[in-house]
């Protein structure tokens, strides 16, 4: 299950507000498009007539950008992503058995929501934590030297949080 | 006398517990006279979260600390920089991973409060800036030169060359704005170096930016920095803001009359936006695709303008050869790489971290001198070295110097200076399938080769790993290589097979059997 899409009001005023903050900027499309995936959690397909009409591009040439780069997504997502790193530092230490973990933990497989809308679990090809692998990051969290436990305790504090 | 103590605010750092500590260790010394530094890290990442308090014999260490051993560590007098505890380490300065090491470009790396300028400039910064504001702009581009500096990263293109070109290109236009780029988009598995340089010192990586601002005649900056570093993009803003209030960035740095301005940006999570082309078409605004060479960035770069595209590490490596001179800096290093470079230990090693050494180490001396073997405690098998795209490196090969030159004589790439070693645990047609995998998800889809071409070498295999038809699919992985290499414009689609090839030809047996002879043609 999706969270219930955000309504036709708040995206307005949302893109709106990021249009406004960044169009000055040079090649500003992608700090407004960061702006709105921030404050609605994804970049709803209708936000994209607006921009492409204050950038003087055309639908497609956003839709293109939106579509292409991994951070932007056109659904609502889960309340916390997961990300876990698959890249090879983290493989060479346990990284394929932490993956196996949270997709046991969840229930989900990558790019997919907990039923309850909580969790949104997704790959990611490096975090930079490389000299304490395992690594996945929770929010703006990282978390390194990620074991099966551990990621069963994060998972839990992060839901007593909610 | 106040106590200081350093409990590092970097991130790898914070991902097993240095918040933690910080917070215990304010909470249990609030009777005393303490202050906590939160200072970048060591790179001394098996450590972390290491401690350091202030003695009048200097700093010393304690690690790797977690938030429950604060209490001991303290009853035991490490307030007085006693010694008993499990955790001592000694002087920090004394640890052998560290005093073994070269450190020029990350000097300052863990010893300084990263966003104090104070500290900063007490330990030479800004005196690079000084010094090229004393010369000529041609004079800093030769300083440049002479010092042998080289992309690091991963390409190794002469830093002062690439200089020259944008120096002596006309920038079009009224506005005539050139502009300088740091690639902050360190996407390579098993490489920090970026991350904890600007974590750890970020007013070098500005001051680098500047002195080659001036150099070229570039009044705006632009760090491209990848999404995945959230902390560093705080720092880095703070640092900014900082730079902006003491006249180190502006209209009129340090009274010169010269401007250079920095921003920030955030990429969106593509591979292949490290690729220089790929990020100028992503700063524009635009789907990350690359583009076609020529033209070069450097005459024809970002909104068509003369770009100056560098390395956070290149651009950082600036300021102390123009604060200590080009000779001073060319007298490390070996053949035609000079300086030094940062490698960082990462994957099935028990001491991993970041090493700055001259060129020249082998990997051996880093694997065992520095890495300590692995951390399983089984034997270490292969090694991955320079990312994703690098060579996976059998341990006959461990000898070769970490030089430009030498590693490309066995196929082997530096890259950006990463190493990830794998214990005998591996399965290397498991790591081959994965390399293509990974150029399936990150592949840009410009050319054929890259885009269709990494499918069908997952497909190609997985058939082979199922032991269907393999001799005959082995020859096609063979010819999807050479498609492959030869048909890409960057490094993705060309260098993917790299990984693949040597996995083959060096672990044939983790494929089931001797790869024929074919495959080791080129």
């Amino acid at each position: 299950m999706n969270k219930p899409l955000t309504s036709d009001t708040t995206v307005a005023t949302a893109t709106l507000n990021a249009i406004e903050k960044n169009k000055h900027l040079e090649g500003s499309l992608l700090p407004i498009l960061h702006q709105i995936q921030h404050s609605l959690g994804y970049v709803p397909k209708e936000s994209v007539p607006s921009i492409a009409k204050a950038l003087n591009l055309s639908r497609a040439e956003v839709h293109g950008v939106v579509s292409y780069y991994h951070t932007f997504t056109d659904q609502p997502r889960g309340e916390t992503i997961i990300e876990v790193c698959r890249a090879e530092s983290c493989q060479a230490v346990g990284g394929r058995a932490i993956e196996a973990a949270i997709k046991e933990n969840l229930g989900i497989d990558y790019d997919e929501t907990t039923e309850d809308g909580k969790f949104t679990l997704e790959a990611v090809y490096c975090l930079g934590n490389c000299a304490c692998s395992p690594a996945l990051r929770m929010g703006d969290d990282i978390h390194g030297r990620v074991t099966p436990k551990k990621v069963d305790r994060l998972i839990k504090k992060q839901r007593e949080q909610d | 006398m106040t106590i200081q103590i350093f409990t590092p605010q970097d991130s790898t750092a914070c991902s097993v517990g240095a918040n933690d500590v910080a917070e215990k260790i304010q909470e249990l010394t609030q009777s005393h006279d303490v202050e906590i530094i939160r200072n970048g890290s060591r790179g001394l990442f098996w450590l972390e979260t290491l401690v350091e308090v202030s003695t009048a014999e200097g700093r010393v260490a304690y690690g790797p600390v977690d938030e429950d051993d604060v209490e001991s560590l303290l009853e035991q007098g490490m307030l007085e920089g006693a010694q008993q505890h499990p955790l001592s380490l000694g002087p920090t300065e004394e640890i052998p991973y560290l005093k073994k090491q070269q450190r020029l470009t990350f000097k300052r790396a863990g010893i300084i409060d990263p966003l104090s300028i104070e500290d900063y400039q007490a330990h030479e910064g800004f005196e690079g800036l000084r010094n090229a504001l004393k010369i000529s702009d041609q004079e800093i581009v030769d300083t440049v030169k002479e010092s042998g500096l080289r992309g690091r990263g991963g390409a190794a293109f002469p830093t002062g060359i690439k200089w020259q070109t944008v120096l002596d290109a006309t920038a079009k236009g009224e506005c005539q704005q050139k502009y300088i780029v740091c690639n902050a988009d360190e996407g390579d598995s098993g490489t920090f170096a970026d991350r904890l340089q600007m974590e750890a010192d970020p007013f070098a990586l500005l001051e680098g930016m500047t002195i080659a601002g001036i150099a070229v005649g570039a009044s705006k900056g632009y760090i491209y920095l990848r999404e995945e570093y959230p902390h560093a993009h705080q720092i880095l803003n703070k640092a900014i803001e900082i730079a902006i209030e003491n006249k180190f960035l502006g209209d009129d740095i340090l009274g010169s009359g010269k401007p250079f301005d920095i921003e920030v940006r955030l990429g969106a999570k593509s591979y292949v936006c490290g690729e220089e082309t790929a990020l100028l078409e992503s700063l524009e605004g635009k789907r990350g695709v690359v583009r076609a060479k020529p033209p070069l960035p450097a005459i024809e770069g970002l909104f068509g303008q003369p770009t100056v595209v560098n390395n956070v590490i290149s651009l950082s490596s600036v300021p102390i050869i123009l604060a200590k001179g080009a000779e001073y800096y060319a007298s490390y290093g070996m053949g035609r790489s000079r300086g030094t470079m940062p490698f960082q230990l990462a994957g099935n090693l028990k001491q991993t971290g970041l090493v700055e050494l001259a060129f020249g180490a082998t990997l051996n001396e880093l694997l065992n001198d520095f890495g300590g073997g692995s951390q399983s405690g089984q034997p270490l098998r292969a090694v991955q070295l320079g990312g994703p795209l690098g060579a996976y490196l059998p341990k006959e090969q461990w000898d070769t110097q970490m030089d430009y030159e030498a590693l490309a004589a066995i196929k082997g790439v530096l890259g950006h200076g990463g190493i990830v070693a794998f214990d005998n645990t591996v399965d290397m047609s498991e790591q081959a399938r994965f390399a293509m995998e990974f150029c399936v998800e990150e592949s840009c889809g410009k050319c054929t080769p890259c885009r269709i071409g990494s499918v069908r070498g997952v497909e190609v295999i997985d058939k082979i790993r199922s032991n269907n038809n393999r001799d005959n699919n082995i020859v096609l992985l063979s010819t999807l290589c050479d498609t492959m290499e030869n048909g890409s414009l960057c490094a993705m689609g060309g260098m993917t097979p790299f990984p693949v090839r040597s996995a083959l030809q060096h672990f044939g047996e983790d494929f089931h059997q001797d790869p024929p002879s074919q495959l080791n043609k080129s």
